[in-house]
């Protein structure tokens, strides 16, 4: 009985449908025993090409479209599309809706952010942080359901503006919003910031440093996480964030734990913009004229915004000739981040991979497209 | 007659007729337990998360468990292709067993036991590290990567959680000098000035911090419920399973919670003991057994609920920390705590 | 500050003629923080590499690739963070071959950005590690952003 104990790698397939995919996607794992020794993402699996649809819709037309990319956060994903097209028209869109754009997307951003929260907390195997997560988004949701009407897929900017003036009162709601969230996170920093065994499962998971980050392509905050100060809203201002004040949150160790601590600060910052947002709103038209028919110069047009989950970019090209545009690309930020996540997640064991990809925030609408 | 049947009283003590019954009261204790908490732990965690939980079926959703069951048992039975048939079959029912079994040596009231014998934790001790088996059986069986690296994870956790367990019952043991249930909860009936009682946990701390911490991690249950993670498992070792057999793991889970409890209460909390209650109904016949009973099944779900406020709680652990946990620091601690007693009883 | 922003954009831009001369087919300054170079595809390899390793262009933010009717282009958004540019790179591609340099050896974020240009137009990288299909299925036949692409009922779906 000389025979030799023989032991073997396998192959695991997370996904496509698996708990905490977020959505379709396929890790493909070569596992020794519990250890990674290998990930490939396999995407596609929700792939609808809007690029190619966009080419045979008008540019109106396109603009619902945009908010099934990310579905967690359509309304930032409207506001790069709207910007792209605006650029391409040369339109200036009135103070009011520019101020309304921004206090939009950070509430966005808020939703967002309570959204990782909650899957973050569900995938570490805490579902009270699920349900609290949750029921604080509803709160952005019920302000959101209020202006447009949609809870989820709003399709509320416009080329040139938005769509409509906000409710009466409903600034007076978004100030109610601005007392009660912060009392909620404490609930939220007594949960995760005593909690050994959280703090055991995250710190120094996934570690990815600044430098790889960058040649990665990583955005967001994930890249803030790795400790680079890089946010599209102040190093590259769009709408009218050159006028607001706010910190770009950073962290130094680009573990896990710091990603999620990115995502929650920014929440802090992401209010204190709707505040200024709220306060500073000017009277006034929210759209500018824009033409029935949207047919811009031929030209190219690349505008960028920073999406919740990152730098997300319209490239639009125009000819000239029709209303529709000759092509659309867009450049998802969690395309990115997930491209760069077999990098830094190969050796951990499962229970940690599975904590990194839930800290990477990614949304499979967007990355397939 | 059927006072002796059911008190084990002489001529009858270990007859054919006790013994059916017993099994019988025992299963019948254990299922309906079972049943009560699937609604309560589904009630409870719902609260904690600001949910409302079951409430359409019955008063407060509490014919759910059996609008589960119908649905469950009536469930086509599904077999992978590839699964090894006879192993994959048989898993749920050994599960099912070996979580029964060691009820079968624990008591609800004086008596009130079905197999009194004398090495009573030797018994549940060896039985329950069996259902390991059934846990590696339907892993295997299976043939599923998930069912089966969740059925690796359980056989890693209860050969590292085991001997923490056992080696934290040994004070006891060693104080009360038997290993028969009933003597362990008799010689915990006294009470200091009449009203302080002498459980075991206070004589014995350290041993219940490590025999708690082993019991939930035997169970399975959050933080350690890594064999079954569905965040990375999916479903661990039952994700092939569906129907009737998946509710029988389900089953087994709780029984494994009815158990678990039931002897924690017996070992640390004076079992059927409290101490005013127990003196004043202490000569009353049937009611005396009824009371005792009460105080049993009462103690228990003060366990019970605790470990499902723990559920609602924390975060799951991973598998490297928790295997850590089990060998560099209960055992240890199980260790002390054995010197600490023998240091003390023989001064 | 504006003024200075736009200053620095022109230096990069004189720099960048002063190196490659000729190569560079095209260049303007479309705002403070945007600028437009375009290349012949051959060059882009030398002119990405000079970007990111003398002039700190060092975020690829993105590949798209455009159907034109004489030429493909393929167009590169690189943004640097010290300086705060976008620099966009139009690679002209020769329609017949459809072959360009891989950007992988620069930057690892080109592998998906590349291998989706790949799937959506069919333009090869050369040197790239692991060109395939990303989003489509392996058999798919054609690339669907081509406009010469018909749109028909699945196109990929064949009846036995």
């Amino acid at each position: 009985m000389d025979e030799e104990i023989r032991t073997e790698e396998f192959i695991l397939n997370i996904g496509p449908q698996h708990p905490s995919t977020h959505g379709v996607t396929r890790l493909v794992t070569r596992l020794s025993g519990e250890t990674v020794l290998e990930i490939e993402p396999v995407i596609g699996y929700l792939h609808r090409g809007l690029e190619k649809i966009g080419e045979n819709k008008t540019y109106e037309k396109f603009l619902p479209l945009t908010d099934r990319m990310d579905y967690i956060s359509s309304m930032t994903n409207n506001h790069a599309y709207v910007l792209a097209v605006e650029e391409l028209l040369g339109i200036e869109v009135p103070a009011r809706a520019e101020y309304l754009r921004v206090t939009l997307s950070e509430l966005q951003r808020i939703a967002n952010h309570l959204m990782f929260i909650a899957a973050f907390g569900a995938d570490l195997g805490a579902w009270t942080i699920m349900m609290y997560g949750f029921r604080e988004r509803e709160m952005v949701l019920d302000l959101m359901s209020m202006l447009t009407g949609q809870r989820l897929l709003y399709n509320f900017m416009r080329v040139g503006g938005l769509k409509e003036d906000v409710p009466l009162g409903w600034v007076s709601k978004v100030r109610e919003f601005l007392k009660a969230l912060p009392e909620k996170l404490e609930d939220y920093k007594a949960y995760f910031y005593n909690n050994e065994i959280f703090l055991d499962r995250v710190e120094g998971v996934g570690i990815l440093k600044a430098k790889d980050a960058i040649n990665m392509g990583v955005t967001g905050p994930n890249l803030r996480a790795a400790g680079v100060a890089y946010d599209v809203r102040k190093d590259d201002p769009y709408s009218y964030y050159d006028r607001f004040d706010f910190d770009v949150i950073t962290e130094k160790e680009g573990d896990t734990f710091s990603r999620f601590n990115v995502r929650f600060n920014e929440i802090y910052e992401s209010l204190k913009i709707v505040k200024q947002g709220i306060e500073a709103l000017p009277e006034g038209e929210v759209i500018a004229k824009v033409p029935r028919i949207i047919k811009p110069p031929a030209g190219e047009a690349y505008s960028r915004v920073e999406a919740p989950k990152g730098e997300l970019a319209f490239y639009i090209v125009s000819d000239g000739k029709t209303d529709k545009p000759y092509r659309v690309k867009v450049r998802g930020p969690s395309f990115c981040n997930l491209s760069s996540f077999p990098y830094y997640a190969v050796g951990d064991i499962i229970p940690d991979v599975i904590a990194n990809f839930a800290s990477i925030d990614i949304v499979l609408g967007e990355v397939d497209r | 007659m059927l006072e002796n049947i059911l008190y084990g009283a002489s001529g009858v003590e270990n007859g054919l007729i006790r013994g059916i019954v017993g099994v019988i009261a025992t299963l019948l204790f254990v299922s309906l337990n079972v049943l009560f908490l699937i609604w309560l732990e589904r009630k409870i965690i719902a609260r904690i998360h600001v949910r409302y939980g079951p409430n359409r079926a019955g008063r407060y959703g509490m014919l759910q468990p059996i609008a589960d069951m119908i649905k469950l048992l009536t469930k086509e039975s599904i077999v992978p292709k590839d699964a090894d048939k006879i192993t994959y079959n048989t898993a749920p029912w050994v599960a099912f067993l070996f979580a029964l079994l060691p009820a079968a040596a624990i008591g609800i009231a004086t008596g009130l036991i079905s197999t009194n014998i004398s090495v009573g934790l030797l018994y549940i001790v060896a039985v329950s590290s069996l259902s390991t088996i059934a846990v590696i059986m339907a892993g295997w069986g299976s043939n599923n990567k998930y069912s089966l690296l969740g059925a690796m994870r359980t056989a890693a956790q209860s050969l590292s959680y085991e001997m923490p367990l056992v080696l934290s019952m040994i004070g006891i043991v060693a104080i009360v000098g038997s290993l028969n249930t009933q003597n362990i909860v008799a010689a915990q009936s006294h009470a200091w000035l009449g009203i302080i009682p002498k459980w075991f946990i206070f004589y014995q701390p350290l041993a219940f911090v490590v025999f708690f911490s082993a019991v939930v991690a035997e169970m399975g249950r959050i933080p350690f419920d890594l064999q079954e993670s569905e965040s990375e498992l999916v479903a661990g070792f039952h994700t092939e399973y569906g129907g009737m057999k998946f509710a029988m793991f389900m089953f087994a889970e709780y029984t494994h919670l009815v158990v678990g409890s039931a002897l924690v209460v017996t070992l640390f909390f004076g079992g059927w003991y409290l101490p005013v209650v127990s003196g004043i109904f202490a000569n009353m016949g049937y009611i005396n057994y009824i009371v005792q009973i009460a105080i049993f099944v009462a103690k228990m779900y003060v366990i019970i609920f605790i470990l499902i406020w723990i559920r609602g709680t924390l975060t799951r652990t991973r598998i490297n920390k928790m295997l850590s946990f089990g060998w560099k620091t209960l055992l240890p601690l199980a260790l002390i705590n054995i010197v600490i007693t023998g240091v003390i009883l023989s001064l | 500050m504006t003024e200075n922003k736009q200053e620095l954009t022109h230096e990069v831009l004189e720099e960048l003629k002063s190196e490659f001369g000729d190569k560079i087919v095209e260049a303007e300054v479309k705002r403070k923080t945007r600028l437009r170079i375009k290349i012949n595809g051959e060059n882009v390899f030398d002119i990405a590499d000079y970007l990111k390793n003398k002039l700190d262009f060092d975020h690829l933010s993105s590949i798209a690739s455009v159907d034109y009717p004489e030429t493909f282009e393929v167009v590169y958004h690189i943004w640097s963070y010290p300086r705060k540019i976008l620099i966009q790179v139009n690679a002209l591609v020769d329609k017949e071959s459809a072959r360009i340099k891989s950007l992988t050896p620069l930057w690892k974020s080109a592998d998906w950005h590349e291998r989706e240009v790949y799937d959506m137009m069919g333009i090869i990288f050369e040197g790239h590690p692991n060109l395939k299909r990303i989003f489509l299925p392996e058999d798919f036949k054609g690339y669907p952003l081509r406009k010469d692409f018909k749109i028909g009922p699945k196109p990929w779906y064949k009846e036995d």
